[in-house]
């Protein structure tokens, strides 16, 4: 539906590119980077123009991002793919349209602004919920999205297993009990990360939401902050969103200079600001030092540190027959 | 080859229009399952034995089947009542009830399930009453049941709804003359000639039960092996880059809907001959 319009309006638009010659690329990108992005593009173009004189139109294609990440595949003409998991980015890998190495061309393994995982609770935390145990304890609904069908459900799955690990005296087996345990009080598995937000703030379903922080601050952009307080565990992974420019697109359409330069741009302070303003923990010193004050500091891990890589979490954990279905296969 | 063995028709062209019809049914229909079929051919028997079997996959086709047959049985029972009051009686409104029917079929589906989950949720106008009842609807497969109803209903009514309307008058006053009452009129006249409709509508509504995804996410709450339903294998297959697996449980659905139509248009020829009404 979406990529379908993206693509008649890229195809119109490539018909009237002779006409204009102005460069146009398309950001193939997840559902929640909409807010984010609609603030960047302008803030780019505006640079991009005083550098070079040159104008370039950017369009968006949002939607769940393993869907995404397949529209690029079967041929919607992404000339960036900004994602919040690498195996998305990977999979353009085993299709030979970008290099195996991709997550090195760009600083940090071309991650350009994180976010971590935190609680969300209902005004006055009336469950008492400081930590990852407490969710786990009886009594306690948390709503978490599905693992199996959204990043986001996979970070907080990640992430209570991480720090269960982490814990003193913490091994495989308690990890396993502990996040056991923990969507046994999960009464409802929804598809993404908004489902979920909606099932919290507007069903009123839950005590806590484990959600992105980033998230977290949209909700109170929406919501007001009447209805829920943030919790802060002491440790959280690191949920890390990569962004790749696609070879094989922008070698066809000879738009590599221009999506190189947006994607680089990414990293310049003024990028940086902008995500700082949307509540993404900017990787720029300068401009976490500036934003200090919204961002908490928590422990953190990346999910290569504690799971080897994205591929192997995935195959053990999230497969089909994985640990994660087998919490609800074992009686 | 008794295909061809035609009666001799006054009309011409059925050579022509029969070639067109088919051709047109295999473009349109039978390609796409033929690639289903031919894609899961990529997987060996035994992979896609073990995929179908899978204890979450076998859990939610007998939810999703389940709960569609549930739905459609309800729908013929109420939606055979709305279309009688729609033929029958005279009443201030009648066209807007008649055109609120549709909505379902035009509404997104994704919209629908949204109303309802807002409706039967714990906190939501009707839920906040059921539940100190006890009675979950949304985020339990109370609730799958419910917005199938409502994505189905149509079908039922649309189908049942001119064979009505068709019935002749003079039989009901035939039958009072014989000294029949109402209930014996509705049993023995009415009631036979709605069957093979309601029965059309009946399998109509479940076809398109079983395949629904948009309105039942939402208030389904997707718990596996509880309230999981098949779309939503597929869909979380695709999600984690499995086709094979994902086409496997697609090619099940599709077996087992075909065998069930089946089954019902057999049942339905059966009771029209039966019946004598003409075909």
């Amino acid at each position: 539906m979406k990529p379908r319009l993206t693509l008649t309006a890229l195809l119109l638009s490539l018909a009237s590119t002779s006409v204009f010659a102005d460069t146009q690329l398309l950001n193939v990108s997840y559902d929640v980077m909409r807010d984010f992005y609609k603030d960047y593009n302008p803030v780019f173009q505006k640079a991009y123009k005083a550098k070079t004189g040159e104008t370039v139109t950017l369009q968006q294609s949002h939607g769940g991002s393993s869907k995404q990440a397949l529209s690029v595949v079967n041929g919607l003409p992404a000339d960036v793919i900004t994602m919040n998991q690498a195996t998305d980015i990977d999979l353009l890998a085993d299709k030979g349209l970008i290099p195996a190495a991709w997550a090195k061309r760009l600083p940090n393994d071309s991650v350009p602004f994180n976010s971590i995982t935190v609680f969300l609770v209902r005004k006055g935390n009336p469950k008492a919920v400081r930590d990852w145990n407490d969710l786990a304890k009886p009594g306690v609904q948390v709503i978490v999205p599905n693992p199996k069908t959204s990043g986001n459900g996979r970070y907080t799955y990640l992430a209570a297993w991480g720090q269960a690990l982490k814990q003193p005296g913490g091994s495989e087996a308690k990890a396993r009990d502990f996040v056991n345990r923990l969507f046994k009080n999960v009464p409802v598995l929804d598809t993404g990360g908004r489902a979920a937000t909606t099932t919290f703030i507007q069903r009123q379903t839950g005590d806590v939401l484990v959600t992105f922080e980033n998230e977290a601050e949209m909700i109170a952009r929406e919501f007001g902050r009447g209805g829920f307080d943030i919790v802060y565990p002491k440790v959280s992974v690191l949920a890390e969103n990569p962004v790749a420019v696609v070879d094989k697109v922008v070698d066809k359409k000879g738009t590599r200079k221009e999506a190189d330069a947006y994607l680089n741009y990414l990293w310049s302070v003024e990028g940086q600001t902008v995500a700082a303003q949307n509540y993404l923990r900017p990787q720029n010193a300068q401009v976490a030092a500036k934003y200090a004050a919204q961002f908490p500091p928590v422990k953190t891990f990346r999910v290569t540190q504690v799971f080897g890589s994205w591929r192997a979490a995935m195959k053990t954990h999230f497969a089909d027959g994985g640990v994660f279905d087998q919490i609800y296969t074992k009686k | 080859m008794n295909l061809l063995n035609r009666q001799h028709s006054v009309l011409p062209g059925f050579g022509l229009s029969f070639g067109v019809t088919l051709f047109w049914l295999t473009l349109i229909v039978l390609l796409p399952f033929a690639a289903l079929l031919f894609k899961t051919t990529d997987m060996g028997w035994t992979a896609f034995v073990e995929t179908v079997t899978a204890e979450r996959v076998v859990a939610s086709l007998k939810l999703s089947f389940g709960a569609s047959a549930i739905a459609a049985l309800i729908n013929i029972v109420m939606g055979f009542l709305l279309a009688w009051v729609l033929v029958r009686y005279p009443f201030p409104g009648k066209k807007l009830i008649d055109a609120l029917v549709d909505l379902p079929f035009a509404l997104p589906t994704a919209v629908a399930g949204i109303a309802l989950t807002t409706l039967y949720a714990p906190n939501g106008w009707f839920g906040q009453y059921l539940a100190p009842l006890g009675i979950k609807v949304a985020f339990a497969p109370l609730g799958i049941v419910v917005a199938l109803i409502f994505i189905s209903l149509p079908f039922v009514v649309r189908t049942v709804q001119p064979v009505l309307e068709d019935l002749e008058k003079e039989l009901e006053e035939a039958a009072t003359c014989l000294g029949a009452n109402r209930w014996q009129i509705f049993r023995r006249v009415i009631f036979p000639a709605a069957v093979p409709a309601l029965i059309t509508g009946g399998a109509m509504a479940f076809a398109r039960a079983t395949g629904e995804f948009g309105s039942v996410i939402f208030i389904a709450g997707n718990i596996p092996l509880v309230s999981e339903i098949a779309p939503l294998i597929i869909i979380s297959k695709l999600d984690q880059y499995d086709y094979l697996g994902a086409t496997a449980v697609a090619v099940v659905m599709l077996g087992l809907s075909f065998v069930i139509l089946f089954a019902i248009n057999a049942i339905q020829w059966w009771a029209s001959r039966r019946h004598g009404a003409k075909r």
